[in-house]
């Protein structure tokens, strides 16, 4: 059976408390709320924490606020999200994306703020601590060299978060509490392009909320591709929020791209195309071609990665079209094997 | 003294073809039935593998004092202790328990700790200092044709062949130049694995008698007990293995394992109870999986579609090991000339060791692949001939009591009503062609043996055995080496010994699986338990039934022939009046004749081949299946769909119509998760910067299997055509029902959008490209472009029997002309 | 640094008892369950999150005991495929399960059935379509799941039906 290493426990029941505990053990203490993404890379040794600091008694974490927009405590597993009648009628993008994180067993133990925070991935990496040595390791863990290019000096594991795109689409942020105070930071700003140091969360900082602005007037969709129905992490994922004037005029529209790079990232010339025109076959061809040229899939995750760039385009079309108001349940069932 | 009359033959079932709960289904919904790593002793200890990292490499040294001095560490055992090799076959015996001067690949274990408790066991390994000198290595078949040296093994046909093998049935050249149309196709078959949900386990103690007890998840506990007093060089008679009801197997567990032998030697070394269980990255390792098959097919056929004459080439990517490699190396072909009529076959078979974990038997053994390049080539001249794919296999499928070229015997077939029932279910006449844009069908079938008709090692022996006891009690208790993986042998044995002494199974107690105790059986592999252990079982009821008879006729006022047993009691057949319980007429029986006991057994009749070789194919009945499988293609991205599965396979008779169903399902599943996804690879770093050669995806999440979401809906039908080698006629059906779903789903994905994928899986990446080029006016096709120069042997030739053959070989050049 | 224990000692509540439990702190609920409590209906397959043989309730909810720590677990309500049958009568799911051919080998039952569970509590009726969904985190390699929805339909109808 895979085990996990020996570590200490710490588990505290507010924030400050839990912020106090990492100033105090510094860089050797992690986090765990849910344990998903944690606990398997301890098993395989990725992550060694001298001491977990759990979440999971920290009520704050947990609050659901409605406001002008919507505040969704980072400790609210994703089965918590999904059940939201909320975010499923005002923020059905990110709602689509949080029911398809993963299995059901996964969502109710996984939390928002840790499929925000979610390890980057990679087939080179996400392997056991043995079957590392078998390559002299990785450029991520222990090694010298990135096995996905060889010639790269940066890290290029991918960014697998379902929830991260669409809360980027939706232009929510996130608030970072850490015993020296608070601050809040987009969601599009959280990520750096970079498979090692892919956060600009520092490591004494929780990431405690996510607050989601007002979505009156927007739509939003989330196409994730991936092989099966269940389990798997995305190899793409599109995330679209668009404002239409009454006429179906683009007022506004953002674009998200996730699993094609270490971050999820807005494709601002994407919106910026839309932005003024109709959601006509042939607008929606050229976002589709304008997003795909920012998809930059490497060979670390399932299925062929020319292939998977190859789809970029046909994805941003189901999402528009959605958006526009096709009936897509047909199409939607084919890929995403359920309603969504 | 007479033989007493034989009471009559059962014309109505109780039991047999009725829905029941099998046997063990309720221990198994509450979670009582006790896997191997269930299995806790007093003192136990646990064992852990220190596996190579290297792919190809000599073993220099081993240090192990740092390990063996660790806390909560008792023994460290290297390949020292192992000098005697092991393999499933007696023609492959090139496995280690531990490497002894070479690892042959990523995961080839090389020592083992035997600690306290798993975690420390664990420590310890990373304690034991190996120095290893790194070897070339050999990534593929084709590298292993063009690179002889160095040789991962020492013996072998030459270089990295390890087998090299041609039957010619009938001058297939002569035949082919003659025929209307000769189909030339290439084709490729990606390896893949079991995957079964219990990984491995094995728990090793010294019983009360000094006696070595393994309990072991293993679905072949004889063989595996054979190997292990081999290898640690004890009687066998001081050996017992238990085989745990396996939590899935599908061939994954008939080898021995390394890890099987490191228990039972240190159970024997320290006197303790020594318990090991894989870790599901150490299960992709031992694999013993699908080989990966490229082949060529080259198909003369008639203007009327009948085939004139077949010539298949296999070059198989055996892995580090032999393994079952000899016969799946037959397998690539034997089976091929059963489902439809082939006046003329001649088949080529080549197995290369690579540097990977070996490949072995999975569900299916070695004919999936050359059965979908078949049924799919199937579907290109059916196209060319501008035939109905349906009608054109319906007109020549083989005949019942009939010879192959190749002499395999067909005895029952229901195969022509199998495409029938799925012509029907699917609406292949009305729908097909018709279903819109980008959606299609797709027709293919197959068979299966029921059983291998040669054991593993050569004997004359049975092959299965069943001894049955009955208590004046009324309890039944049957004994048989049958193994339970999940298929239902437990289930089949109960209700087979059920139905011949008319009582509910209820009453039936099994014990299999105990080398200690029960008698012979072979094993779960061939699709040989339910004829072979069936047969056995029928055997040994019947001749209780006669003692029995005999004992109530003068009761019952009638004669041992005229008794009848049914609903737990038995009859008089003229005056249903005349009747006792069952357990009367046990206690008349003991009372007369003694304690009330019987075996029964059963070996598979001699085939009618007697050419070197011919042992690998014939069985004593054979499966048949049709499939049509419904597919949704997108044409922007090649992202396929599978919306529904019509499946008719011919079971003879279905003992019990849940478990036959559950089979046929489940059998569909793998098999389409096969054509879509599943896929044991391996990524080769760059040489320059690195010799590695790792599994890509050792992990349930990156091995691709369908979930409940992915599964589309299936629809069965049993054909049932009772086979008169078969208990009551039921012929096999774990295997067969996989066969035909790959090539189904290729068809219908050439219905749907018009492109050939020749290679499994159909992965969206080939369906695009293949639609890719069908746009720009090329081949629409994805598949193997080339086949290599395979030294292949000259022939054993051998007549068909319609051409005056014997069954013999006819040697040289000169008898080949002389015919 | 917080000083690593050998051993943790807590009370768990599983199905329905308080079980006094020494173990080492590393331990999953998985590992507590079977190698502590003796509770080996609980299976493993990957332990890493990847298959959902371990599923188990807890308040209620399918969790994977693979991941799930043990020392997180005081104070929980932890059910387990032990504490579903009511003496020696099966619940309906296990009785489903058995005759309708949900399980095959039966490695992965305890955990569709503990699933299954948490499915029916919540929805007496659930469609083909939720049954699908809600098992979509537990592998089946034996039966192509079609008589598992099965089993489950049966189980649902049966339960609806006042049948325990």
């Amino acid at each position: 059976m895979m085990r996990m290493p020996w570590f200490g426990w710490q588990s505290p029941a507010t924030i400050a408390e839990a912020a106090k505990i990492l100033a105090g053990e510094g860089p050797q203490a992690m986090l765990i709320a849910g344990g998903t993404d944690l606990v398997p890379n301890m098993k395989r040794r990725h992550q060694t924490p001298a001491t977990l600091v759990s979440l999971r008694r920290v009520a704050e974490l947990r609050k659901i606020a409605n406001g002008a927009g919507l505040t969704l405590g980072a400790g609210l597993t994703l089965t918590e999200i999904v059940d939201s009648a909320a975010v499923r009628e005002k923020y059905r993008g990110f709602w689509q994306a949080a029911a398809q994180v993963a299995s059901p067993h996964l969502r109710n133990m996984g939390t928002l703020g840790g499929n925000l925070c979610l390890d980057t991935r990679c087939t080179y990496y996400n392997q056991s601590l043995e079957w590392r040595k078998a390559i002299d390791y990785c450029l991520k863990k222990d090694g010298e060299t990135c096995w996905v290019a060889t010639a790269s000096k940066r890290c290029v594991a991918v960014s697998s978060t379902d929830s991260a795109p669409a809360l980027i689409s939706l232009g929510a942020k996130v608030k970072l509490v850490s015993a020296q105070g608070e601050r809040e930071v987009a969601v599009a700003d959280l990520y750096k392009n970079d498979g090692i140091d892919y956060l600009v969360r520092k490591p004494e900082e929780i990431l405690t909320e996510v607050v989601l602005p007002d979505a009156q007037g927007w739509r939003s969709t989330y196409w994730k591709l991936r092989r099966r129905g269940s389990f798997d992490f995305p190899v793409l994922g599109v995330a679209a929020a668009v404002k239409l004037a009454a006429d179906g005029t683009v007022e506004q529209a953002r674009l998200a791209l996730g699993a094609v790079a270490s971050r999820p990232f807005l494709v601002d010339k994407g919106g910026e195309f839309l932005k003024g025109r109709k959601l006509t076959d042939e607008a929606i061809a050229e976002a589709g071609a304008i997003v795909a040229s920012r998809a930059k899939p490497m060979d670390n995750t399932d299925l062929d990665l020319y292939w998977r760039k190859d789809v970029v385009g046909s994805f941003v079309g189901h999402a528009l079209r959605e958006i526009r108001g096709d009936d897509m349940r047909a199409m939607r069932m084919r890929i995403a094997r359920q309603a969504l | 003294m007479n033989a007493p009359a034989k009471p009559r033959e059962k014309t109505r079932f109780d039991t047999i073809g009725k829905p029941r709960r099998r046997v063990d289904g309720r221990a198994k919904a509450i979670g009582q039935t006790r896997f191997a790593d269930d299995l806790v002793l007093p003192r136990m200890l646990h064992a852990k593998l220190l596996r190579s990292p290297h792919p190809h490499a000599i073993v220099e040294s081993i240090d192990v004092s740092r390990a063996q001095a660790q806390r909560g560490v008792h023994l460290v055992l290297t390949g020292a202790e192992f000098p005697v090799p092991y393999g499933i076959m007696p023609v492959s015996q090139d496995e280690h328990p531990l490497a002894r001067e070479r690892v042959r690949y990523v995961g080839d274990p090389v020592a083992a700790v035997i600690a306290v408790d798993e975690q420390m066991a664990t420590e310890a390994l990373q304690l034991i200092d190996v120095k290893y000198r790194k070897l070339p290595t050999v990534a593929s078949p084709e590298e292993g044709l063009a690179k002889p040296e160095p040789r991962i093994h020492d013996y072998g046909e030459r270089g990295n062949i390890h087998r090299n093998q041609s039957y010619e049935f009938g001058d297939v050249e002569e035949a082919l130049a003659r025929s209307d149309h000769v189909f030339e196709d290439l084709f490729f078959y990606e390896g893949n694995t079991h995957l079964p949900m219990e990984q491995q386990a094995s728990l090793a103690s010294v019983e009360g008698d000094g006696k070595l007890l393994l309990q072991s998840s293993t679905q072949n506990p004889h063989y595996l007990h054979r190997q292990l007093a081999r290898v640690l060089q004890v009687p066998a008679a001081h050996v017992r293995v238990i085989a745990t009801p396996n939590g899935g197997g599908f061939g994954g567990k008939c080898d021995p394992g390394n890890h099987e032998f490191v228990v039972a030697k240190a159970a024997l070394m320290l006197g303790r109870p020594v318990k090991i269980c894989l870790t599901r990255e150490e299960v992709f390792y031992q694999h013993r999986g699908r080989h990966p098959v490229l082949m060529k097919v080259r198909t003369g056929v008639s203007n009327d579609g009948r085939l004139t004459a077949m010539h298949l080439q296999t070059l198989l990517d055996g892995g580090a090991y032999g393994s079952h490699g000899p016969a799946s190396t037959f397998y690539t072909g034997v089976l091929t000339p059963v489902t439809y009529e082939l006046p003329r076959f001649k088949f080529e078979a080549c197995r290369v060791f690579t540097n990977k974990p070996a490949c072995g038997p999975k569900r299916g053994h070695g004919t999936p692949q050359p059965r979908f390049g078949q049924e799919v080539q199937l579907d290109k001249i059916a196209e060319r001939l501008k035939l109905d794919p349906a009608e054109m296999r319906l007109r020549m499928v083989t005949q019942p009591d009939s010879l192959t070229a190749s002499w395999l015997h067909v005895g029952s077939t229901g195969l022509a009503e199998c495409i029938r029932k799925v012509v029907e279910m699917s609406g292949w006449k009305e729908r097909r062609g018709k279903l819109g844009a980008g959606r299609g069908l797709g027709l293919a079938c197959s068979t299966y043996m029921c059983g291998a008709g040669v054991s593993i090692y050569w004997n004359k022996m049975p092959h299965s055995a069943v001894q049955i006891l009955l208590d004046r009690s009324g309890q039944v208790t049957v004994y048989c080496g049958a193994t339970e993986i999940g298929q239902g042998s437990d289930d089949v044995l109960a209700g087979l010994v059920a139905e011949s002494l008319g009582i509910d199974p209820g009453w039936v107690r099994c014990v299999t699986g105990d080398t200690g105790i029960t008698p012979i059986d072979l094993g779960s592999y061939s699709s040989r338990v339910t004829i072979m252990m069936g047969n056995a079982a029928l055997q040994a009821a019947g001749r209780l039934r006669d003692t029995l008879a005999a004992a109530a006729a003068e009761a019952l006022d009638t004669l041992p022939d005229r008794v009848i047993f049914s609903q737990d009691r038995v009859f008089a057949a003229q005056d249903a009046g005349k009747t006792m319980s069952f357990i009367e007429a046990i206690a008349l029986a003991e009372a007369k004749f003694g304690t009330l006991a019987a075996v029964g057994s059963y070996a598979p009749p001699k085939p009618p081949g007697r050419y070197k070789g011919a042992g690998v194919g014939p069985s004593p009945a054979y499966s048949f299946s049709a499939c049509v499988v419904e597919t949704e293609v997108d044409e922007h991205t090649g992202w396929v769909t599978v919306p529904k599965i019509w499946i008719a396979h011919d079971i003879g008779r279905a003992l019990n119509p849940v478990l036959a169903r559950g089979q046929v399902i489940g059998g569909v599943y793998m098999g389409l998760g096969e054509a879509l996804m599943e896929e044991q690879a391996f990524r080769r770093l760059p040489p320059k910067l690195s010799s590695a050669l790792v599994h890509r995806n050792p992990s349930m999440l990156d091995y691709k299997s369908l979930t409940s979401l992915d599964m589309p809906e299936v629809e069965v039908a049993l054909i049932e055509y009772p086979d008169p080698n078969c208990p009551y006629g039921a012929k096999e059906v774990g295997q067969g029902p996989l066969l035909p779903v790959m090539p189904a789903l290729a068809n219908a994905i050439h219905d749907a959008v018009g492109v050939r994928i020749d290679e499994i899986p159909i992965t969206p990446d080939k369906v695009l490209r293949a639609l890719e080029k069908k746009e720009k006016g090329e081949a629409p096709r994805v598949g193997p472009e080339s086949f290599p120069s395979v030294p292949y042997p000259a022939p054993t030739f051998v007549l068909p029997p319609w051409e005056g053959g014997d069954g013999n070989e006819l040697k040289g050049q000169e008898g080949r002309k002389a015919a | 640094m917080s000083a690593v224990p050998d051993r943790v000692h807590a009370t768990l509540r599983v199905n329905g008892e308080d079980q006094q439990v020494s173990f080492a702190p590393y331990k999953t609920l998985l590992e507590v369950l079977r190698e502590d409590l003796n509770l080996t209906g609980t299976k493993h397959g990957c332990e890493l999150g990847e298959c959902g043989a371990c599923a188990v309730l807890v308040d209620g909810e399918p969790l994977l005991s693979c991941l799930e720590l043990a020392v997180q677990c005081e104070g929980r309500d932890i059910q387990t495929i032990e504490g579903l049958a009511k003496g020696t009568e099966l619940h309906p799911l296990q009785a489903a399960f058995a005759d309708h051919g949900g399980s095959q080998c039966g490695y992965c039952t305890s955990g569709m059935v503990m699933t299954a569970k948490a499915l029916l509590d919540k929805e007496p009726a659930p469609s083909r379509e939720r049954i699908r969904e809600a098992l979509a985190g537990n592998l089946c390699r034996c039966t192509g799941y079609q008589q598992i929805w099965e089993s489950v339909e049966s189980a649902a109808k049966a339960l609806r039906e006042g049948k325990r």
